[in-house]
């Protein structure tokens, strides 16, 4: 029996949120036009006739009010999804996420957590130009307090929801925008776990280390590195904060090379933390200096060359492997 | 232009009226401590006293109900203590003590307990208003009952997050007590030097929301402001603002000379002190002697004594417990 089933990756994003209001009366979603419109990227669509104007619940343009107001309906006792269009957006809430969710557990000395999970869609690659094409997942795993993921697979859209809601602290999930059409095969019962990164692919020869929309990417570098002899290693970091980085340095060990991909700009970036966490603690394991493929240090621009050429791309991966192997590509 | 020291009856029975003088004296005596305490370097960091607006916290807490929320602001000693968080654990939390309300992660500016409902103590200056819409939402939605007062002073008013929390509040009709002190100077910028409409009213009228002034350096005038305000609001018909005009008479923190507003005006405010003026009342109506109120004075004394005595014998937080209540314990 084959318990796996096709689904997109937004499709199983709304089954998990629609299960999690199913199983918990204490869970609401909330967000500009995630009700009527049903939501930005179809998201929430159908939920608002399931679940009513009260659990999914239209907010009017005001992120860091309803951000905010997220915060106090944890504090009240509520479990809500706050879905934040994108993060570009969510930066007019970066007040309430940084200054109150992130800090009120340990400012009250313990007395107040917030059960919070704030959804947004992050990333470039729809030729949406400077303001809409912001990564900026690395400046929320800056953050102390807070849980970061960034699920790149229908089974990660699906599983990692329920255990977000279920965290006692403030949980920032990024989905990037150009997942949502892709599509995969899901099992059964998806894998329900917020703490670890997966090895996607094995390999011997170099690991790359991605997440959210740049895991397609990397898993077709190791599909064209495939062919040139060359066995990558492709690690889903999944968790961004806290990292878990033992399963990077695990793979580092055994391959000695890497290779991060951060769509986000590579000066301050998650993937400067990664390049750092090797040198600390796997310096000696290394055989050449940990590369790095980021997006050009640009506001991402709309003409579709111009957006390309500022992104991470399969082939700048593959050359970045083919340094390191000492192979010119 | 400063109107006349609040006068005339007082409308309540002797027990009530002489709480609330203890109210407000139980503050003052607090803070004048907290000052001394500054200057003998026990207490650090910010340090904002609310000397002059404690008829507003004395008029305001004794409107609510346990149940109720209270989210307040930087200058939140007054509004912790007659919350009912113990004198102990505010002082205590002010030395850096584990004794402290918020363990010594908080202190001054973010004094925070869990038992009486009192969310915070929030130095971002209006970040408490989406809090408190929050919390009321979640009370909606839990079916509760429970009324969100929140506090914050006009110069939060200029913020983004005032005018999205209003308007959010009123949208969806949530029950919160939106209650601003406005001591007309948002540190050193006066209200006239930072909003185009300074009738505070105006702009919740705005969002449809009803709105009410009242003078802040009269408790009872506050107190009557802030039951009313409640009882709407617990009606269920939706939140309601309150203007409370008052004063500090103290600088704005323990590092402010004080360049933007003169002696004179001082003095003028300190007339209507809130604390002379309704003893000076009580005494015309019979309900207070000279005897009585230096007993409830000496109380306060006493308490504060009490409380800097536990606040020296309290214990640091061990430095191996630095990362404690970052994330939850497991």
């Amino acid at each position: 029996m084959n318990a796996m089933r096709e689904i997109s990756y937004r499709d199983a994003m709304r089954e998990a949120i629609r299960e999690a209001l199913e199983r918990d009366p204490r869970v609401f979603l909330m967000g500009e036009d995630v009700g009527r419109y049903g939501g930005t990227y179809a998201v929430s669509k159908g939920l608002l006739e399931q679940f009513g104007p009260e659990r999914v619940r239209d907010t009017p343009l005001s992120e860091l009010a309803f951000v905010g107001a997220g915060i106090g309906a944890a504090l009240g006792g509520m479990r809500p999804i706050v879905e934040v269009m994108t993060v570009n957006f969510s930066l007019l809430a970066l007040d309430q996420i940084v200054n109150t969710a992130a800090t009120l557990r340990h400012m009250s000395g313990g007395q107040f957590g917030v059960p919070l999970v704030i959804r947004m869609a992050t990333g470039a690659g729809r030729q949406l130009a400077a303001q809409h094409s912001h990564s900026l997942e690395g400046w929320y795993a800056h953050v102390p307090g807070i849980r970061v993921l960034a699920p790149a697979t229908v089974e990660d859209a699906r599983g990692m929801l329920w255990p977000a809601i279920e965290d006692p602290d403030p949980v920032v999930l990024f989905e990037h925008a150009q997942l949502y059409n892709t599509k995969g095969e899901l099992p059964a019962a998806p894998r329900e776990d917020i703490e670890h990164a997966s090895v996607r692919r094995a390999g011997g020869d170099v690991s790359l280390i991605a997440w959210g929309g740049s895991l397609p990417k990397a898993l077709e570098a190791a599909d064209a590195l495939a062919s040139r002899g060359i066995s990558a290693e492709v690690i889903d970091l999944r968790v961004l904060r806290p990292l878990d980085a033992e399963t990077f340095l695990a793979s580092v060990r055994k391959t000695h090379r890497a290779v991060v991909i951060d769509e986000g700009w590579k000066s301050g970036s998650l993937s400067a933390e990664l390049a750092a966490r090797i040198m600390e603690h796997a310096f000696y394991d290394l055989d050449a200096p940990v590369a790095r493929v980021c997006s050009a240090e640009v506001p991402i621009p709309y003409a579709r060359h111009l957006e390309e050429a500022a992104l991470p791309q399969v082939p700048q991966i593959v050359g970045a492997v083919m340094q390191l192997m000492g192979t010119s590509a | 232009m400063i109107a006349a020291p609040p006068s005339g009856p007082v409308p309540y029975a002797r027990e009530f009226a002489l709480g609330l003088l203890a109210d407000m004296l139980r503050i003052r005596r607090l803070e004048e401590r907290c000052a001394q305490l500054y200057g003998e370097m026990k207490i650090r960091g910010f340090l904002h006293l609310y000397i002059g607006e404690e008829a507003v916290a004395a008029g305001a807490m004794r409107a609510l109900a346990p149940e109720d929320s209270v989210v307040a602001t930087y200058r939140e000693h007054g509004h912790a203590l007659l919350r009912g968080v113990s004198m102990n654990a505010i002082l205590a939390e002010m030395y850096g003590r584990r004794e402290g309300c918020s363990r010594g992660r908080g202190g001054s500016m973010h004094l925070f307990d869990a038992s009486t409902r009192f969310f915070g103590g929030h130095a971002i200056v209006g970040a408490g208003l989406p809090l408190a819409v929050g919390l009321a939402l979640a009370s909606r939605m839990l079916g509760e009952g429970r009324v969100t007062a929140c506090f914050f002073g006009e110069g939060a008013i200029a913020e983004g997050a005032f005018h999205e929390s209003m308007n959010l509040a009123a949208l969806w009709k949530l029950p919160v007590a939106f209650f601003c002190e406005n001591n007309l100077y948002a540190m050193g910028t006066a209200l006239a030097r930072s909003e185009s409409q300074t009738d505070l009213c105006v702009k919740a009228a705005a969002f449809g929301m009803p709105a009410m002034r009242a003078d802040g350096m009269d408790v009872v005038a506050a107190h009557e402001a802030a039951k009313r305000a409640v009882a709407k609001v617990r009606e269920g018909a939706g939140p309601v603002f309150v203007e409370f005009q008052t004063y500090r008479f103290r600088a704005h923190s323990m590092f402010d000379p004080e360049l933007y507003r003169d002696k004179a005006e001082v003095q003028r405010w300190k007339a209507r002190g809130p604390i002379h003026t309704f003893s000076a009342r009580l005494k015309a109506q019979g309900m207070l002697t000279e005897e009585q109120f230096a007993e409830i004075d000496r109380q306060a004394m006493e308490e504060v004594r009490r409380a800097v005595e536990f606040a020296e014998a309290g214990t640091p937080e061990p430095v191996a417990d630095l990362l404690l209540d970052v994330c939850a314990r497991r």
